[in-house]
């Protein structure tokens, strides 16, 4: 809570993106952005895994990996079951980047091969201020990993989630759905049904349920951008690496 | 007669209410509380993680520096130790074993921080591919270290404050729900090593 304050006066996490390249710093030409947008498009069409890209002016003091972390918290780049999202953040006068990588992409992308990629491949050409080139040798150097490795169908996840806790979780989702869908459309007619005694027993488990709806508001917005970018709702651990150029 | 029937009714519905709404609140302290023992699970293995690279760090670090014996043993040690103490979810209701579980590894932390100090000598070391690699592996897991703690505590204060709070408070005392402790950030483990590239 405390740390989220202190994230607002500085550094601020922009909401779930609706296309693959983010340019907040303006670093691109428009016409080197739609390159990267398309191959990026092209490349998340024919494996699966979703590479974004974030490229900010400034971290504003902030800690590279905590920020880093937290927004891959919160855009949820990656499938849900697969958690095969990688991050690539771009902090232009810090001249910092860190490649976040999501659970299920750690076998296939190390930390020593993200740390790899920052080193050698975008390293150079960002010494020598050619961002577009760096990012686009990023971007071929992940999916290469990718296509060679293959992903992982099923992610070796950590989390000791049953079977069972995804079963009640559904369920509390779709009895929240209905109640919300009667809330909603059943309008006042209804109302006199609902004792607020009764109810709140079954309204406890909403603590549980916010990510959904979460997850559902980036559908959201991603639907409208016609590009067929959503962020899937994938995991992430701190996998990856920092570096400098 | 008719009224006794309708006071019955009254306490039966009364009951039956005050069980559905006591079974949903006890219900989400279960739910809390698995939340933070899934947690606590990935602390350790993010830990595991990091006690898993140090034998290969040692073994490369003495192929170049034999001679800084102290700081390779103090490693291997701190390893031992930090390795020997594992907490199951049911002793995270004890702060003293919380604390336990952190000195050893806050130990190993430092003993890892001084090793790098020592590494800083040895520029042939430090161009090695090997250390390199493991370098960078190393700093990745003092980050999902540093991912996973926090995660962990956001889960005991959501936990926390469930039982401190009204309902929660009624229900969790009757079921034997206790609160449990926060991970602190030791001193020298605050500050994970930073290398530059």
């Amino acid at each position: 809570m405390l740390a989220a304050t202190v994230l607002a006066l500085a550094l601020t996490i922009p909401p779930a993106p609706t296309q693959r390249v983010n340019d907040y710093a303006r670093l691109l030409p428009a016409e080197a952005q739609q390159r990267l947008e398309q191959r990026l498009t092209e490349r998340e069409r024919a494996t699966g895994a979703q590479m974004v890209i974030a490229i900010f002016p400034s971290l504003e003091g902030e800690s590279l990996e905590d920020f880093s972390v937290r927004l891959a918290e919160r855009w949820r780049i990656g499938q849900k079951s697969l958690d095969n999202g990688v991050i690539l953040l771009v902090f232009v006068q810090d001249r910092r980047v860190r490649l976040e990588v999501g659970y299920g992409l750690e076998p296939v992308l190390p930390d020593a091969v993200a740390a790899q990629i920052i080193r050698e491949v975008i390293g150079p050409p960002f010494r020598s201020q050619r961002y577009a080139e760096g990012l686009e040798a990023a971007v071929a150097a992940v999916y290469a990993r990718v296509e060679t490795k293959g992903v992982p169908a099923a992610p070796r996840h950590g989390f000791g989630v049953s079977p069972a806790t995804l079963g009640i979780l559904a369920l509390f989702g779709i009895i929240a759905l209905i109640l919300a869908r009667d809330a909603v459309g059943g309008g006042r007619a209804r109302r006199h049904g609902y004792t607020a005694g009764g109810r709140r027993g079954w309204d406890s488990p909403s603590v549980i349920v916010p990510p959904m709806w979460g997850g559902w508001g980036g559908r959201g917005g991603g639907g409208g951008s016609g590009g067929g970018f959503s962020p899937g709702g994938g995991s992430f651990g701190g996998g990856g690496a920092s570096g400098e150029w | 007669m008719k009224a006794l029937l309708v006071a019955l009714v009254v306490i039966v519905v009364l009951v039956v209410a005050v069980g559905a709404w006591a079974v949903g609140v006890y219900n989400s302290l279960v739910g809390l509380d698995q939340s933070v023992s899934e947690k606590w699970a990935q602390v350790q293995n993010v830990y595991q993680r990091r006690a898993d690279l140090i034998p290969n760090l040692v073994e490369t670090v003495k192929g170049f520096a034999a001679q800084e014996r102290n700081v390779l043993t103090e490693v291997t040690e701190a390893r031992a130790r930090a390795t020997g103490v594992q907490l199951t979810p049911e002793a995270l209701n004890d702060p003293k074993a919380l604390e336990r579980f952190q000195a050893a590894q806050g130990q190993l932390s430092g003993a890892l921080s001084r090793l790098l100090v020592v590494v800083e000598r040895y520029p042939e070391l430090k161009s090695n591919q090997n250390f390199l690699s493991l370098q960078s592996q190393l700093e990745g897991t003092e980050n999902r270290i540093a991912v996973e703690r926090r995660r962990f505590n956001e889960a005991v204060r959501e936990y926390n404050t469930r039982l401190s709070l009204f309902p929660g408070t009624i229900v969790g005392r009757l079921a034997g729900f206790r609160p449990k402790a926060f991970f602190e950030a030791a001193p020298d483990a605050a500050t994970p090593p930073k290398v530059k590239f």
